[in-house]
């Protein structure tokens, strides 16, 4: 029998598919939603987090580099599109303290996005020459040491007519139409997935599963490695931009190494090795963080007057904690593994199930 | 004669021990060259230095006549030596298929040949092709280390223990692929501690210990050698 194309492409249309209807779903969501709904501050972070996520993964799940330098390089990308697109007649108010900017000009959103991404690309490139000869955990200790550093660089004095010192940075452009998050996730995530797939993408791999054999195979250790940090870095730098569009505010004190084990937990949850992994539980972790489990930080009368227990802030983190627990404990590889979510597959694997219960309902039938 | 690579005084320390001492030698083209000796002998430090991964302190390998000393790993495969490394070392999370599509990894050309070619030799590759390394028998996945090498299309191909672990019958199956490989054309240097297979196949073997080669000759006039059936054929020694 000749493989037809439905055959061939049935898991790449259905996957396809589902992206179209995510996107349908935002648009419905930007065009009808309530202007006081929840869903647009949560999916602009999500779609935030989803690409740092997805650039964590390529190098920690894909790669095999333990870094945790997430948070300095977003900074990195968050400072640098900030700085380039403030209108001209805003910097005087912006940069008070300073006289004025050193950077006199506004860019539009698409370079300067590029930018972000290139600056944070470039520091990679030079903190990586040194620092990509270490291994697992002494490489995640010194990229966290970079990260700290460049946050308590770019508050210095110093800098000020540059990064504005201490103080935040605002009056930047930053769209509020949750579709531009998503179109601007969308795009460098299908390039990462390219860059996954391709023979480079292969050799990633190959580093990952074992560095000797990647190597007596003829793979250049140094250069995959600093090519797979220098790209990680460059769509953190972006995810940075996208941040300070969320926040419409940037200051070095948003950059904290806890936003880099944020991205981890939603690596890890989502599976070390799954760029769809990482998207979904970039959605379910900051609608839980953010939205669904708000109510348990309000404390809550009954009708009758009397408090409900437990409810009151701060019993959010507790509860959400324990749900992570819960997670990590019963799915160790995380949600979906090294896999990817496959529409078709998951289909196919409901209809079996659904099957074999009627099946097995009329062979009961017979004996009885 | 021609010899297709050379090794001359190699020296290789680690730390203050010695691993290599002076070790010269001649790979002839289109031969099976064996290294026999024991455990911490210095063979596997013999083949990490001709394929760039550990350097050595003193001494040259020339290959086809060029010093190859000093030169990255991609660079050596690329002049086409390959190793099939020390207990198999396949990428247990890739498939078979891409196992192979790393070995052809530096080749710019098209490689659907080469696949077909190894699955030839390795029809159970064929049969696996979609499975992921990890989860194939420790004879497979030899298998798979010797194809994935192949891919490379080498003129010298590397092996380090291959009959490590593997089922006598298995053992017997790589040794038959080996002479399979070596019609083709392909001088094989054989690291082995199962001799009495080696040297059977080996059209020259050398017996290195500790460091230094003690003993030379073709497979057959070593196999007949008193000294190497004592120590290394499990003759017992006469009462």
């Amino acid at each position: 029998m000749r493989e037809t194309f439905w055959d061939k492409n049935k898991r790449t249309v259905c996957n396809l598919g589902l992206v179209a209807v995510i996107f349908l779903a935002l648009v419905a969501i930007e065009l009808f939603a309530p202007s006081t709904s929840m869903w647009f501050s949560v999916l602009r972070k999500v779609c935030t987090f989803s690409l740092a996520a997805v650039s964590m993964n390529l190098l920690n799940g894909f790669t095999g580099l333990f870094s945790l330098g997430q948070a300095g390089f977003m900074l990195l990308g968050a400072y640098t599109y900030a700085i380039f697109t403030i209108p001209s007649e805003a910097r005087v108010s912006v940069f008070r303290n300073y006289g004025t900017s050193v950077i006199d000009f506004q860019m539009p959103l698409i370079p300067a996005l590029l930018i972000a991404g290139v600056v944070a690309a470039f520091f990679a490139f030079l903190i990586g020459l040194p620092v990509l000869r270490l291994k697992s955990d002494y490489l995640a200790i010194a990229t966290l040491g970079f990260a700290e550093i460049v946050r308590g660089l770019v508050q210095l004095q110093q800098f000020g007519p540059v990064t504005n010192g201490p103080d935040p940075i605002n009056k930047f452009t930053s769209p509020d139409n949750v579709l531009v998050y998503a179109g601007i996730t969308g795009v460098c995530v299908l390039l990462i997935v390219l860059l996954i797939n391709s023979t480079y993408g292969r050799a990633f791999k190959a580093i990952r599963d074992d560095e000797i054999a990647a190597e007596a195979m003829g793979i250049n250790l140094a250069h995959h490695k600093r090519l797979s940090f220098v790209t990680s870095s460059f769509f953190c730098g972006i995810a940075g931009a996208m941040l300070a569009m969320c926040n419409t505010s940037v200051s070095a004190v948003t950059f904290t190494s806890s936003m880099t084990y944020q991205i981890l937990l939603v690596v890890v949850i989502g599976g070390i090795g799954s760029v769809s992994g990482s998207i979904l539980a970039a959605f379910i972790y900051y609608s839980s963080s953010e939205w669904w489990l708000k109510f348990l930080d309000v404390e809550t009368f009954t009708q009758a007057g009397t408090k409900v227990p437990l409810l009151g802030p701060g019993f959010r983190m507790v509860v959400f904690s324990v749900l992570i627990m819960i997670v990590v404990l019963f799915f160790h590889k995380g949600m979906l593994g090294s896999r990817e979510m496959s529409v078709y597959d998951g289909f196919m694997k409901i209809r079996r199930l659904f099957c074999r219960k009627q099946t097995a309902k009329t062979e009961g039938g017979e004996q009885a | 004669m021609s010899s297709i690579l050379q090794i001359k005084n190699l020296d290789v320390h680690f730390g203050g021990i010695c691993a290599v001492n002076g070790i010269s030698m001649d790979v002839e083209k289109g031969k099976i060259i064996t290294l026999i000796g024991a455990n911490g002998a210095g063979k596997s430090t013999i083949l990490r230095c001709i394929s760039g991964i550990v350097k050595p302190q003193r001494g040259d390998i020339l290959f086809n006549g060029e010093s190859i000393l000093g030169l990255s790993p991609d660079k050596i495969v690329s002049k086409g030596i390959t190793m099939v490394p020390e207990g198999r070392r396949v990428f247990p999370n890739l498939t078979v298929l891409e196992n192979l599509k790393i070995g052809a990894y530096l080749r710019k050309d098209n490689f659907s040949e080469d696949i077909e070619y190894v699955y030839s030799l390795f029809p159970r590759l064929k049969e696996r092709h979609w499975q992921l390394a990890g989860t194939l028998s420790g004879g497979e996945q030899q298998m798979l280390a010797v194809g994935r090498a192949l891919m490379a299309r080498p003129s010298v191909i590397m092996m380090d223990e291959p009959s490590l672990g593997l089922a006598p019958l298995v053992v017997r199956d790589i040794f038959s692929i080996i002479r399979t490989i070596n019609e083709k054309g392909i001088t094989v240097l054989l690291n082995e501690q199962n001799a009495n297979m080696a040297l059977k196949l080996a059209d020259r073997g050398y017996v290195i210990e500790t460091g230094n080669i003690t003993m030379t000759g073709t497979g057959a006039e070593l196999a007949a050698d008193e000294r190497v059936k004592e120590a290394y054929l499990g003759k017992k020694r006469e009462q």
